[in-house]
């Protein structure tokens, strides 16, 4: 970019809102702080010691100004926390059918896994006008997935999932950084976000190579760690089936229902007697420890791919 | 705190004996928001890993801990009395009640290394002897909060035990006459600790016993 | 019981022990003041080289581990050796007596315990940086800090537990005194607002503290035995480690800026020659920042993976405890309305103080805006924000209050002319070292990075420019300071005709501060058609 850098890159509609309410801040700011220092010179040059300028014995009624301005304030602030509230809670409701990637970090380098199996580090390509939705976990300590042009960011912590979603406007190639202080290389945890048209997107999907999609890697996983086993039908222990749960209320054993998301399966692996299916008893043996998070991201993408609909939860 | 010289910031001794309560009531203000601070981390994952936390509970030895909060609140009673007997003008009662605050306290801290010494026994102490794969790494987390929590609580128990004791000695050699406030704020202190107890116990001791 | 009229504090008795055995708050407060002005220089090299290594994208002093070591000891000598002791331990030691007319402190010996505890846990921490440091940065969060981090943690950490039981012990005796030691016809409404800002403040070490004592114990605690309730090992949660961190820091940041407004509020009556505009505003200001400032820690958590109705609650708040800020700078700015305004060092400072404030407080604005913070946290805006509040407001009225108070602390007065210099060269440098740096956040840099894209760099070079000038303007003080203790005039009791009790008393005041216990007969800042009514009827 020629010149000052001045305004960041703009890719998203959403990023456009965030600037406009970005800009208004901006506007009161310089507004305010222009109130404040114009009086300071003014009172300081007309009221200096010496000056002849009127003086009237201080007012003891004082409170008038202290409510108005008050009144004033809390108006102005209570608006801005609405506002941005309203603009908040939209990086909350990810749309449904949103192309979803998994997203691992680990010290110090971004690897990403998209639904085809196609795999990148530092790097994620994405196609333009498509909601994208990330799925991401830590391997050791807390990341965060940063993309200024997008205004997003999200950190990554051990031992659960995080998501986020955007959808970019426009194709270009914008900056990736992790934005959790993570160990010695952190500065260098960090690559480009690539935003193609459709026609190249495709084209590079394919250029990645033949492999399979992220779903039936799982499927192989399913089969290797032992799921199978208990988890389909004529296993010789009674475990639910999982076709079709991805996505629906599951009854627990402590009578609370939760919806199968990507997080309930992860926990689900890992910590399986945190939350037990009503009906089964707590025999299924934990997976932590054995199941990387790059392995998880494949039986999750399994799961999903045998149940009914996406989880449409953040 | 000398009951005799006042210190130049003082006008009069009720005004040094107004100073220094208020003193330890802000003293103890502090004490509440430290052990809170232990406490509301515990709530945390009881709330989140009810059961498992539960589970970890029941192998806590609640003979023991009631027996310990039974010494505990006498302990507390005689402290009172000790106060009492001061004020009142006698020299040899409140001795023989500090006494007995300080002998209770220390019956307290046997019983306490008593369950710590089972607990060693059992593999319940973690990055000691933990039996992880038994347990579970809630439980451990559990075990990191009672070890915690009772640890710190013994050690302000025997610094009160020093302090009752130090009571004890000056009172007993006359060096401490009535009018005063050492031993009013010392009392504070012992219920404080007390108090603290009172909290512990059901959250550590008591929880989910009733199911 | 008079001292004799050219007794002081300072001459009343002489020798090493009768310094280091002090029980008068006059000397502690210098003693602390030694301490407090070596942690600043400290953390200032660590800023000096950390700005020095950022003037290329690449590296350019050393290797990213030392960069990001020279980061955590910039933050943790800054925040926990320098800011958060800075006025309470200094001016709130010497001064706040006098303001209450009280001869010492409720506990002197307990505020002599308070410096040693200082003392040992800043001496701890800097062993642990000299021998290598951490690279947490200050914020320690884990799992890094307790299973990934190499590096002196345990030391640096233990350094910061012990000073924390010096902070506790100071706001308690701070808060008994303002209670129990009140001359008479000292009544609540009758205190200056440097005593209610310094109460509010004591209020907020005694209650937060604890908590920060038993997060780092716990910290501690995994850290040595490597098990532990904030990593996931075991099922744990790092997030309540950041709950609980932030719990505490969040209100640190307002004990380092109520004592500067506090400064601040006593500075700019005396310099108007008028009344504070809104006393009682202003007092419950205080007060309210004090109270709220416990409410809003989630503001630092937006993006770490907290629900999002505690995100809106904690926006929300944050917005509320900009308000009370507010309207403080309004009634500073209406107290100079029509008043007889002098434009002495103090007063530049406190000029200073409230243009920075008032800019730094509005960009708090854009951080509780969610959205905006989701974009700018972990940047460099952030840091732009706390600098300007933290340097531009507390550490300008830090250097406020030194040079309203030093003809009261030393007896006597500094060329006035060098020191107008100093604050306006450290305002200017200032702003360029910290303004580029808002620019930077919102283009997306983001924060202890070591190396950045190329097209950073020109703001860099401008911040770091700027940082070189604020050395000068900091620097200074040091040498006409020096001046004044050696060659200075000889300072009267009252040489900037403001109306407290402590320029009541003699420069320097004597080792009982008062000859006679005061009488207060009217509330502060009275000034007639700019002349000072005292608030003594008599001394």
């Amino acid at each position: 970019m020629p010149g000052l850098p001045f305004w960041p890159q703009r890719a998203s509609a959403y990023a456009g809102q965030v600037d406009f309410l970005f800009t208004c801040l901006l506007v009161i700011t310089v507004l305010t702080v222009g109130l404040v220092f114009f009086l300071l010179f003014f009172f300081a040059n007309k009221y200096r010691h010496g000056s002849n300028a009127v003086r009237h014995e201080p007012t003891r009624k004082t409170w008038r100004w202290e409510v108005s301005w008050t009144a004033a304030t809390l108006v102005v602030f209570v608006g801005l926390a609405v506002w941005g509230a309203s603009l908040y809670v939209h990086l909350y409701n990810p749309p449904e059918d949103a192309l979803q990637i998994f997203v691992v970090g680990k010290q110090w380098m971004w690897k990403a896994q998209h639904p085809g199996g196609q795999r990148e580090i530092n790097a994620l390509h994405v196609p333009v006008n498509q909601d994208v939705r990330l799925v991401m976990a830590s391997q050791d300590v807390i990341h965060s997935f940063y993309i200024p042009a997008l205004r997003i960011k999200q950190d990554v912590v051990p031992g659960r999932y995080e998501t986020m979603w955007f959808r970019a406007d426009r194709v270009g190639r914008y900056h990736l950084f992790c934005a959790e202080y993570c160990g010695t290389d952190h500065a260098k945890m960090g690559g480009w976000i690539t935003v193609m048209n459709p026609r190249d997107f495709a084209d590079w999907l394919q250029a990645q190579g033949g492999q399979e999609t992220l779903a039936a890697q799982g499927q192989q996983l399913f089969h290797r760690y032992g799921c199978s086993g208990c988890h389909e039908a004529g296993g010789t222990v009674r475990a639910p089936n999982l076709n079709g749960v991805f996505g629906s209320p599951v009854p627990l054993s402590d009578g609370s229902v939760v919806i199968a998301d990507e997080r309930y399966v992860r926990d689900s692996i890992l910590n399986p007697k945190g939350q037990v299916a009503a009906g089964y008893a707590p025999v299924m043996p934990t997976f932590k420890g054995q199941v990387s998070e790059d392995d998880l991201a494949k039986l999750v993408a399994y799961i999903e791919s045998i149940g009914p609909n996406r989880s449409g939860t953040s | 705190m000398s009951d005799r010289v006042l210190g130049i910031q003082y006008s009069t001794l009720a005004q040094e004996r107004e100073t220094v309560t208020l003193g330890m009531w802000a003293f103890l203000a502090t004490e509440v928001l430290f052990f809170g601070a232990l406490i509301a981390a515990y709530l945390n994952y009881r709330i989140w890993f009810g059961a498992e936390f539960i589970a970890a509970a029941s192998l806590t030895k609640v003979a023991l801990g009631t027996a310990n909060t039974a010494v505990l609140l006498t302990s507390s009673a005689c402290m009172a009395m000790a106060v009492i007997t001061f004020d009142a003008g006698s020299k040899r009662a409140p001795v023989l009640w500090l006494a007995a605050t300080a002998l209770l306290g220390l019956a307290f801290v046997g019983i306490k290394g008593t369950e710590w010494f089972l607990e060693y026994q059992e593999h319940l102490v973690p990055a000691l002897n933990f039996d992880l794969p038994r347990y579970g790494g809630i439980a451990e987390i559990f075990f990191i909060f009672y070890f915690c929590a009772t640890g710190l609580h013994a050690l302000h128990l025997l610094i009160g035990i020093s302090l009752v004791s130090w009571l004890a000695w000056r009172i007993g050699t006359g060096r401490l006459q009535p009018g005063g406030s050492t031993t009013r704020l010392i009392g504070l202190y012992w219920h404080f600790v007390d108090i603290v107890w009172i909290f512990l116990f059901p959250l550590i001791y008591l929880a989910g016993r009733n199911m | 019981m008079h001292a004799p009229r050219n007794e002081t504090y300072l001459n009343a008795t002489v020798g090493i022990r009768s310094w280091l055995l002090t029980t008068d708050h006059k000397r502690i407060a210098l003693l602390y003041f030694a301490g407090i002005t070596f942690f600043f220089f400290i953390g200032g090299i660590a800023a000096t080289l950390i700005r020095f290594e950022l003037l290329t994208p690449g590296p350019t002093l050393g290797s990213a581990d030392l960069y990001n070591r020279l980061f955590t000891m910039h933050g943790i000598i800054m925040v926990w050796f320098f800011l958060i002791p800075s006025i309470p331990t200094t001016m709130g030691n010497f001064i706040l007596p006098m303001m209450i007319g009280a001869r010492d402190l409720a506990f002197p010996r307990l505020n002599l315990t308070s410096w040693y505890l200082y003392m040992a846990g800043g001496l701890i921490t800097l062993t642990a940086l000299l021998l290598g440091g951490v690279d947490t940065g200050w914020t320690f969060y884990t799992p890094y800090s307790t299973f990934y981090a190499t590096g002196y943690l345990i030391l640096a950490v233990f350094g910061i537990f012990v000073s924390g039981f010096s902070s506790i012990l100071t706001g308690l005796n701070f808060i008994v005194t303002v209670h129990k030691l009140r001359a008479p016809g000292m009544t609540w409404y009758k205190l200056p607002v440097f005593v209610w800002s310094t109460y509010a403040t004591s209020v907020i070490l005694v209650l937060a503290t604890p908590v920060l004592a038993m997060t780092l114990l716990m910290l501690l605690a995994e850290r040595v035995l490597h098990v532990g309730i904030f990593s996931p090992q075991l099922g744990g949660d790092p997030i309540l480690f950041q709950h609980m961190f932030w719990f505490y820091s969040h209100p640190a940041v307002y004990i380092m800026i109520l004592p500067s407004m506090g400064v601040i509020s006593e500075i700019v009556p005396v310099f108007s020659r008028k009344p504070l505009f809104g006393y009682y505003f202003v007092v419950w200001c205080s007060i309210a920042i004090a109270v709220i400032g416990f409410l809003v820690w989630g503001h630092h958590m937006f993006v770490a993976g907290q629900a999002l109705y505690a995100s809106l609650a904690f926006s929300f708040l944050s917005y509320l405890v900009a308000v009370p800020s507010a309207i403080k700078v309004f009634n500073w700015t209406a107290t100079m309305h029509e008043g007889w305004i002098r434009f002495d060092a103090p007063m530049l400072y406190a000029f200073g103080f409230i243009g920075l404030f008032t800019i730094g407080g509005l960009t708090g604005l854009f951080l509780a805006a969610l959205p905006i913070d989701v974009h700018v946290t972990d940047t460099y805006f952030v840091v732009a924000h706390f600098h300007y509040i933290m340097v531009g407001g507390a550490v300008m009225g830090y250097f406020a209050g030194l040079h309203y108070w030093w003809p009261k602390i030393t007896g006597r007065l500094y060329p006035d002319y060098w020191a107008r210099f100093a604050a306006i060269l450290a305002f200017f440098g200032f702003n360029l070292t910290f303004f580029p740096q808002f620019i930077l956040g919102y283009l997306g840099m983001p924060r202890r990075y070591q190396t950045y894209p190329p097209e950073f760099q020109i703001w860099h070079v401008l911040s770091s420019a700027g940082a070189s000038i604020l050395a000068v303007g900091y620097a200074l003080p040091l040498f006409y300071f020096a001046w004044s203790i050696l060659r200075g005039p000889r300072a009267s009791a009252n040489p900037w005709g403001a109306t407290g009790l402590e320029w009541s008393t003699r420069s320097p005041p004597p080792p009982e501060n008062f000859a006679t216990t005061p009488t207060v007969i009217r509330p502060p800042y009275q000034y007639v058609r700019g002349e000072p009514l005292m608030q003594a009827g008599d001394v």
